[in-house]
């Protein structure tokens, strides 16, 4: 029965359609991963008799012959999607018994292709981190060890429960949102491959905001072609999400295996930053190689104000999570510690509710949009943003098809490692990933190597908006001459 | 800033001890949208519904909500901008206004702060003394808050969010105004405009239209002294009087030596005085930027002109159109377009007869008994048809002045055609010059001492007149009457 959790989703999909098992069994198989992986921590509430149950309409659908896309594929959704009737929590203590009335949106496509419901997956709180240690149910540990290592290692975050349980065929794919990194980094630290499609591609309706102007969705699955599979189901418009794209949405399947000859790959002289491992420049060149040897044209580029990305992200993100997250106040639904007054009832709630992160961060938030300190901040990180945008459209008006660049700066690192006294150190775990969301742009992380310790290492490649399509051809070139990444050791079993 | 653009009016002006004061007032209406849907949710927003039960997920505040824009309400703004003459702006942001509430989910309102909708315009108010203009700021959107409840709990707050995320609209008048006569003919007018265009009722009562006043005081020629900000003043008599009561207080302060400190005020109209809501701790910054969860509201000039071209006629338009086409006076043209409805009902008394006399009808007559019975337009006993008949049975002579009272007064109590109680009530006056000689004729022999003090002194007639309407029941035709008495008497 485990080997049906070895399936990719297309040969699962295969598999049900030709009636070699049913949704039941692909459902069970991995409900009994999951039983078995409590030490990964990759959910923080799985709904067995949900999974069951929606499994079984499937099944009625596949005997009527009226199967969707998606029917029958088990997933796992990262916790800041409502879902309906499921406790909801983003990983924290002050929605900790959240049950929404309500489906988010991009969930609900997926449902509506088919798709069968796993569980929640663990996630940093308020997906504000880069290892999900944050998250009020714990750290999730990361499936891969070092070569001849126990040490527990962190699979990324802030999608790092996503990650991490496709990593370990704990589900077929998963849903995750990508705010600075979120879905990409876990992703090349799971040997994954994870996509955060153009600002408006997906709803937002539904996910618990971090940074409005930053966060999207995006899947998370163990190859390019399940991404591309899951992304057509997961994007499109959404009149209740007025920053969502009306815009078609392409076949991503069939860009998958489609030629990048004569595609122009930039590469981006500014991501060589300083300090960056041997080991990292040398996956670079050779993801490089790559594209190069399947007919892509390399090209060197410059995108000046690549160092100000990081910064500049940190104000914005920090700004609207300050207020995204005001509405937590105890008032009318998640947790509420009683106080004398108004004023000490919403500190002692969110003072009891909110972790040492969100607390940090909330606070760096309201400073930069105070008074006397906005035009410093806020405004000026404004205007950063827009420059960095205009990087980016002037390297694609010169013809660049696409931006290769590592997706972070190291392998996956130890639990605990940079979770100490200097956040700033975890912030730097971002410096690849968050110019695109700045920019709005797609990117895509694709295992294209091994560290000398045997840990996955991710490349990025960042598209045109809307250019989805190329990232999965060019995401393919990289998946075929680099090769799958299974974690052998299931350790955890 | 125009500081010195008006001259101080010395009618207008407050006696201190140390001499005469200016007040210098500026309004920021907030009116409520009518719309059937709140600003950024489909929510209802009718008036009085059970407590929360005009609430929606996006209400709430729940996470993963997002806000998006009702195209209604914007129309309502471009309608409202147009209607006060002002720059209508095809690009404005919506900003977020953050601070905690209880009555406010988000933790924070949706507003428009650098960039509002609508920016400059005018307002033409006319006040005993003459036609002021009042310049208009700026008009945006926001979200009204909804309800803190405080007396249904020995312990706890209880929060109705009916009215949270209603659309309102806030009016911001520049310093223009120098009196309370002035602020209060200004919020009347503001009101008769919204009203005209449909965009807000104006109903002061549920709170659709609420005041928060700008009050500083001067010694004529100087600079604008430091003003304060009296909230939700909720009712045109209070604005009045919040003013009064204010500027006092702060010449009381100056002419003692005193500073005024700009701060927020509350006016308590029990004890009719203003008092400070400021509270030490409390200096908000509300760290405005814009939402990053809606795109800048975007239009283009042929969305204005469509809303343009079906503006309705406004009030300033329809006064001149009556003064034009009815020859009616400024003071009477004013009366009869404060209400569109009382205007349409003129109208329909004045088309085709004397304009003039149904205006004197509609003023005097039918306004005078609806006051009377706290009644409006809407709820009059009297058609516009029936008082055009009682208009044309005295243009045509058949009842007389006095007696159209009389009538008027049948009408409206027990209803009926007055053609048709003319008739049924002999109230039809008398024409015919033999009876009515037979009476003067009746009179003149009765009272031979009266006929010798008439021809010393003609202006006695009126006695006769009055004795000889008294023989007649009031029906005889005054001018007949005065023709007999004259002739017959001999002056």
């Amino acid at each position: 029965m485990t080997d049906l959790t070895r399936l990719s989703l297309t040969a699962a999909r295969e598999g049900l359609a030709e009636g070699h098992f049913t949704a039941t069994e692909l459902t069970q198989a991995y409900l009994g991963a999951i039983e078995t992986a409590g030490a990964l921590n990759a959910y923080v509430l799985a709904t067995p008799e949900k999974a069951l149950a929606m499994a079984k309409a499937s099944d009625a659908r596949y005997a009527k012959g009226e199967a969707g896309p998606l029917d029958g594929l088990p997933l796992g959704v990262k916790d800041n999607y409502a879902v309906e009737g499921v406790r909801t929590t983003a990983g924290s203590n002050i929605l900790k018994n959240f049950v929404p009335p309500y489906e988010s949106t991009v969930t609900s496509r997926l449902w509506g292709d088919g798709a069968v419901l796993l569980g929640k997956l663990n996630q940093d709180e308020f997906a504000m981190g880069s290892s999900t240690e944050s998250s009020a149910f714990g750290p999730t540990v990361n499936p891969w060890r070092r070569a001849g290592s126990t040490q527990p290692l962190v699979p990324g975050g802030s999608s790092g429960g996503s990650a991490a349980a496709v990593a370990a065929h704990l589900c077929a794919g998963a849903a995750g949102t990508d705010t600075g990194g979120s879905i990409r980094q876990p992703a090349a630290f799971t040997g994954t491959v994870g996509i955060k499609p153009t600002y408006g591609r997906c709803s937002r309706w539904g996910i618990v905001a971090y940074a409005s102007s930053l966060d999207q969705a995006g899947p998370i699955a163990r190859s390019v072609n399940d991404a591309a599979l899951l992304l057509r189901s997961m994007a499109g418009h959404d009149p209740k999400d007025s920053t969502s794209v009306d815009r078609a949405v392409p076949d991503y399947e069939a860009a998958v295996g489609a030629s990048v000859k004569g595609k122009r790959i930039g590469i981006p002289r500014e991501y060589r930053v300083d300090g960056m491992s041997p080991e990292i420049v040398a996956l670079w060149d050779k993801g490089a190689d790559m594209l190069r040897s399947a007919g892509a044209e390399i090209v060197d580029i410059s995108l000046p104000h690549t160092k100000y990305a990081l910064p500049s992200y940190y104000i914005v993100a920090l700004a609207e999570a300050s207020s995204n997250l005001a509405r937590y106040d105890g008032v009318r639904y998640g947790e509420r510690v009683p106080g004398r007054d108004i004023v000490e009832m919403y500190e002692k709630t969110r003072a009891s509710g909110f972790g040492a992160e969100v607390r940090r961060r909330i606070m760096i938030g309201t400073y930069v949009l105070s008074a006397g300190y906005y035009d410093a901040y806020y405004l000026k990180a404004q205007k950063v943003r827009t420059l960095i945008k205009r990087d980016f459209e002037t390297v694609f008006a010169d013809g660049i098809d696409a931006v290769l660049a590592p997706a972070t700066p190291s392998p996956a690192f130890g639990i605990g490692e940079k979770s100490g006294a200097d956040p700033v150190a975890m912030y730097l775990e971002d410096v690849f990933t968050v110019t695109l969301n700045m920019a709005g742009l797609p990117g895509i992380a694709v295992p294209a190597g091994r560290s000398a310790e045997g840990l996955p290492l991710g490349l990025q490649l960042i598209g045109r908006p809307f250019g989805e399509e190329a990232l999965f051809s060019l995401g393919q070139v990289i998946e075929e001459a680099a090769g799958r990444f299974e974690v052998s050791d299931r350790w955890w079993e | 800033m125009n500081m010195h653009s008006r001259p101080a009016d010395p009618k207008k002006l407050i006696k201190g001890a140390t001499g005469d004061w200016e007040v210098v007032i500026g309004m920021e209406i907030h009116a409520q949208v009518t719309s059937n849907s709140k600003l950024f949710s489909g929510s209802s927003t009718e008036f009085g519904g059970e407590p929360n039960s005009h609430v929606s997920l996006v209400d709430a505040a729940m996470p993963g909500m997002l806000p998006v824009i009702n195209a209604e309400c914007v129309k309502q703004a471009v309608r409202t901008g147009l209607g006060l003459k002002a720059q209508i702006n095809n690009r404005s942001v919506f900003d977020r206004k953050n601070y905690f509430y209880p009555d406010l989910p988000q933790g924070y309102q949706i507003s428009q702060y650098k960039s509002p909708i609508v920016g400059e315009g005018v307002v033409l108010v006319d006040t005993a003394d003459g036609q002021i203009e009042v310049g208009i700021e700026r008009l945006h959107l926001e979200q009204d808050a909804g309800k803190s409840i405080h007396d249904q709990h020995p312990t706890l707050s209880l929060v109705d969010l009916n009215r949270s995320g209603v659309a309102l609209m806030e009016i911001v008048s520049k310093p223009d105004l120098r009196s309370s006569e002035e602020a209060k003919a200004y919020v009347t007018k503001l009101r008769t405009i919204l009203r005209y265009l449909g965009t807000c009722d104006g109903d002061m009562e549920k709170g659709s239209l609420r005041a928060d006043v700008n009050v500083s005081v001067r010694k004529p020629g100087d600079d604008f002294g430091t003003r304060c900000e009296i909230k939700n003043v909720n009712s045109i008599r209070f604005i009045g009087q919040a003013i009064e009561t204010e500027a006092r207080r702060q010449i009381g302060i100056l002419e003692d030596g005193g500073r005024i400190d700009q701060e927020t005020r509350l006016f308590d109209p029990n004890r009719g005085e203003t008092r400070s809501m400021r509270s030490k701790e409390e200096a908000h910054d509300y760290r405005y930027f814009p939402d990053p969860d809606l795109l800048p509201l975007e239009f283009d000039d042929a969305f204005v002109a469509e809303l343009k071209a079906h503006l309705p006629e406004l009030p300033d338009e329809k006064k001149a159109r009556f003064v034009a086409d009815y020859g009616l006076s400024a003071y009477d043209a004013d009366v009869l377009v404060a209400e569109k409805e009382t205007a349409a009902y003129y109208e329909e008394v004045a088309k085709g007869r004397d304009a003039k006399a149904a205006a004197n009808f509609v003023i005097n007559e039918l306004f005078g008994r609806l006051n009377k019975e706290g009644k409006d337009i809407g709820s009059s006993p009297v058609s516009a048809a029936q008082i055009g008949a009682i208009v044309d049975l005295i243009a045509d002579g058949t009842i007389s002045g006095k007696i159209a009272k009389d009538l008027f007064e049948i009408v409206f109590t027990e209803g009926g055609d007055p053609r048709v109680l003319v008739e049924e009530r002999g109230m039809r006056q008398v024409t015919d010059t033999g009876a009515i000689e037979a009476a003067v004729d009746a009179i003149i022999a009765a009272n031979p001492d009266k006929v010798a003090q008439v021809q010393a002194k003609p202006t006695m007639l009126g006695w006769f007149v009055g004795q000889v309407m008294k023989q007649t029941g009031g029906k005889a035709n005054p001018q007949a009457v005065n023709d007999l008495l004259k002739g017959k008497l001999g002056i």
